[in-house]
């Protein structure tokens, strides 16, 4: 699957969230490209998944893609079991 | 290494804030002592906060603000201020802030590297709270170099 992090300039908060998602996405064993960009080339990015932080939620309000926030960029915990709650209801 | 990114020049400890803007603000002007960028750059980084929100606050106590490289970056690097009180920037859950790293990138990959070490360093939560308290470039330079070394105190 594809994964987009996304923050407002697409090459800061964005660049690190894409490190630690990589970081858990390699921990879990799930089969994912990480990408990172700015909110506004995020939806029609064609991804499977965004995440972003929470400060965006209006912003990513309506996209097709699902997105999931987090409030800390540093805490792998929160980032993985945000990624292992979306992969169960997706039935994965 | 992170020790190759800091060196005395661009810390600044104990700063006395009196607003999120100032605290941007000053960690802007060590970039811009250090002829990393212009004074067009600071403002964007004002103007980011300003337009899209506190989102630079990344995890709790610590703000990363940054604009876009054609804003007037001239060379990548970055800068560590840390307050001597905490600041609001409008995190719902982040805030207060204590420690202000602003970098600057000439384009947008080439600082991934910088990032990279800066992310690696952050994600030990023992190595934040140092950094919020720490009351001298010394303490930290000190600090950052026993880091690279493997983390021996």
């Amino acid at each position: 699957m594809k994964i987009l992090t996304v923050c407002g300039a697409g090459q800061g908060s964005s660049l690190i969230l894409k490190m630690n998602v990589q970081d858990v996405v390699d921990e879990i064993g799930l089969d994912a490209d990480v990408d990172n960009s700015n909110i506004s080339t995020a939806k029609n990015s064609g991804v499977d998944l965004i995440l972003a932080g929470e400060f965006h939620e209006d912003a990513l309000e309506g996209f097709e893609i699902p997105v999931i926030t987090v409030s800390d960029f540093m805490d792998n915990e929160e980032i993985k079991s945000k990624i292992q709650n979306f992969l169960e209801e997706k039935g994965e | 290494m992170i020790s190759q990114y800091v060196d005395k020049d661009n810390i600044r400890t104990g700063y006395e804030a009196k607003n999120w803007k100032e605290a941007v603000r000053a960690s802007g002007e060590i970039l811009k002592k250090n002829d990393f960028i212009t004074e067009d750059y600071i403002d964007a980084m004002i103007e980011m906060v300003e337009d899209k929100g506190a989102y630079i606050v990344i995890t709790p106590g610590l703000a990363l603000p940054h604009a876009r490289p054609e804003k007037g970056a001239k060379e990548n690097g970055l800068s560590i201020l840390i307050l001597k009180n905490p600041i609001e920037f409008g995190h719902s859950q982040n805030d207060p802030v204590s420690v202000v790293i602003s970098f600057c990138a000439v384009d947008d990959s080439s600082h991934s590297q910088m990032l990279s070490e800066l992310a690696n360093f952050l994600r030990q939560k023992e190595n934040i709270e140092y950094i919020k308290k720490v009351d001298s470039k010394e303490k930290l330079l000190n600090y950052f170099k026993k880091y690279d070394r493997g983390g021996e105190k």
